[in-house]
């Protein structure tokens, strides 16, 4: 892990290996650097929680955690530099209010995307086998992002990444369940994108009057059920 | 003693703004808020509300609002005409609007923003503990239309005894101190020369969310993607054009080019118009 200040009032936890740097290299480390970013993640919460910790701001992203809003950048880089993050086994000790405080939240969804095609040929299967591995894998919300309530959701493997479409679709409706690179996501609200649709679901996934406002926040295990 | 705000003429961009919602970041909330919290503060102050009260972030154009009671308001910011029916007001001084009187403000002479604080604050509905209207990702109230009726709220205290605050200063030239990181090593050497050492302009297309520059592109030492990563205020990215972006409150949470440098305070941006030379200068070089 490397620590990089990022102005004055805030720290980057850079957990990618160092020759991620090179684009070339091949991204077979993904899972453990998703891994590591949802252990610092989650002890981070937990130590401000706890008090050790002063930061307005703890943000995930896909290889690091942003601290914003830190008093004394330097101590605190110092002080983080002392500590360890061990990843939960499967992330049941996350120390933050999850959505409903429940470990696993099951996303009922219609699996009816128009690119469930384009993603079978990319897997090398057929639609129901796209929609078996969907439903049966353990999803975890690594970062949210794009909109609010947006979700990155890791689980599957490196391989099965796809690319986004050449040209984004103008509008996405809200709830469309679709995958992008290694990630899957749930639109909150329609919105122009790029990612593939593979299905929809109806649930509800940003309320500003709901406590918490989204119903996937990072370290949530989630489970796109079939409806 | 309460009322309410009459919109008759909304302006290019009104918006309600606070001090924004900052600690939802990880949900994927921008941070939002007035562009110049010092000017938005002050102002509340001048009418007595306490600093976070939300007031009115007015855009080069200005607008007319009329209050149905009498109430005290304060404008902060840009140099702008002001008027209370007839009557010339002016702005970083707390001024007396009798009920059904019109308020004119702007449009800005110089600069580019100004901050309405009205006596016990707009009362629109909180979203995520802000009355802010967040331009990128649509929480808070829309951008005030003609005919708008905003609630105020009670005032607190009695204006503040002042009877005049220094007009805020807005430079055709600004310098903006950066540090440089975290994704500086992205960018080849000339890349920082020119950003520390060229004249950069300020585009039309610059809003709330960032201020675009035009000038000298930045060209990177590493091709590829850069995985999302969580941003601040004040980070100056550098898309595929190699023209950097300065974020301001309506930034987004996360994003996928390298940043190359944060400006220690953004604040100046607010009043930059098209056109605006800026200029970095950083510690390190």
């Amino acid at each position: 892990m490397r620590i990089r200040p990022v102005g004055t009032h805030a720290l980057l936890l850079d957990l990618a290996p160092p020759e991620d740097i090179d684009p070339a290299a091949p991204p077979s480390r993904d899972t453990e650097v998703a891994a590591a970013v949802e252990a610092w993640r989650a002890e981070l919460w937990h130590r401000r929680e706890l008090g050790e910790l002063v930061a307005v701001e703890i943000v995930p992203a896909a290889t690091t955690v942003l601290l914003d809003g830190v008093p004394d950048p330097p101590v605190t880089a110092a002080l983080i530099a002392t500590w360890t993050a061990s990843a939960p086994p499967d992330g049941t000790m996350t120390a933050v209010p999850t959505a409903a405080s429940a470990p696993l939240v099951e996303v009922p969804v219609s699996y009816d995307g128009a690119d469930l095609p384009q993603v079978a040929d990319h897997w090398r299967t057929d639609v129901p086998g796209v929609v078996r591995r969907l439903r049966d894998t353990e999803f975890q919300v690594a970062f949210c992002g794009f909109a609010p309530g947006f979700g990155y959701l890791t689980g599957l493997p490196a391989e099965l990444a796809v690319p986004r479409l050449p040209t984004p679709r103008q509008r996405v409706p809200a709830g469309s369940v679709a995958l992008a690179g290694r990630y899957a996501g749930i639109y909150p609200t329609a919105s122009p994108g790029g990612w593939l649709l593979v299905g929809r679901t109806e649930v509800t996934l940003f309320d500003v009057t709901a406590d918490p406002p989204a119903l996937l926040s990072p370290g949530t295990q989630v489970r796109l059920v079939e409806r | 003693m309460s009322g309410t705000l009459e919109v008759l003429r909304a302006g290019a961009l009104t918006t309600v703004q606070d001090l924004g919602r900052p600690g939802w970041a990880h949900l994927g909330v921008p941070r939002s808020g007035a562009l110049d919290p010092a000017a938005l503060r002050l102002a509340n102050r001048l009418v007595g509300n306490p600093e976070h009260a939300a007031g009115l972030e007015i855009t080069l154009t200005g607008c007319e609002l009329r209050p149905t009671r009498a109430t005290t308001v304060a404008v902060v910011g840009a140099e702008a005409d002001v008027r209370v029916g007839q009557r010339p007001g002016d702005t970083g001084r707390p001024l007396a609007v009798p009920g059904g009187a019109p308020l004119r403000i702007g449009p800005a002479r110089q600069g580019l923003r100004c901050w309405l604080a009205v006596a016990g604050g707009i009362a629109v509905t909180p979203v995520l503990g802000s009355r802010s209207t967040d331009t990128l990702a649509g929480l808070g109230p829309a951008p005030l239309r003609d005919g708008d009726l905003l609630p105020l709220g009670t005032p607190a205290n009695p204006p503040a005894p002042v009877d005049v605050t220094m007009p805020v200063a807005s430079p055709t030239e600004l310098r903006l101190t950066v540090r440089l990181g975290p994704r500086h090593a992205w960018f080849t050497p000339a890349a920082l020369d020119r950003l520390l050492g060229t004249a950069y302009q300020v585009s039309p297309l610059s809003n709330r969310v960032g201020a675009r520059l035009s000038g000298a592109p930045l060209p990177r030492a590493v091709a590829g993607e850069l995985p999302s990563e969580g941003l601040v205020l004040g980070a100056v990215q550098v898309p595929a054009d190699g023209q950097p972006l300065v974020f301001l409150a309506d930034h987004p949470t996360t994003g996928g080019y390298p940043v190359i440098a944060v400006v220690d305070d953004v604040t100046p941006l607010a009043q930059a118009r098209p056109g605006t030379t800026v200029r970095f200068h950083g510690p390190q070089r």
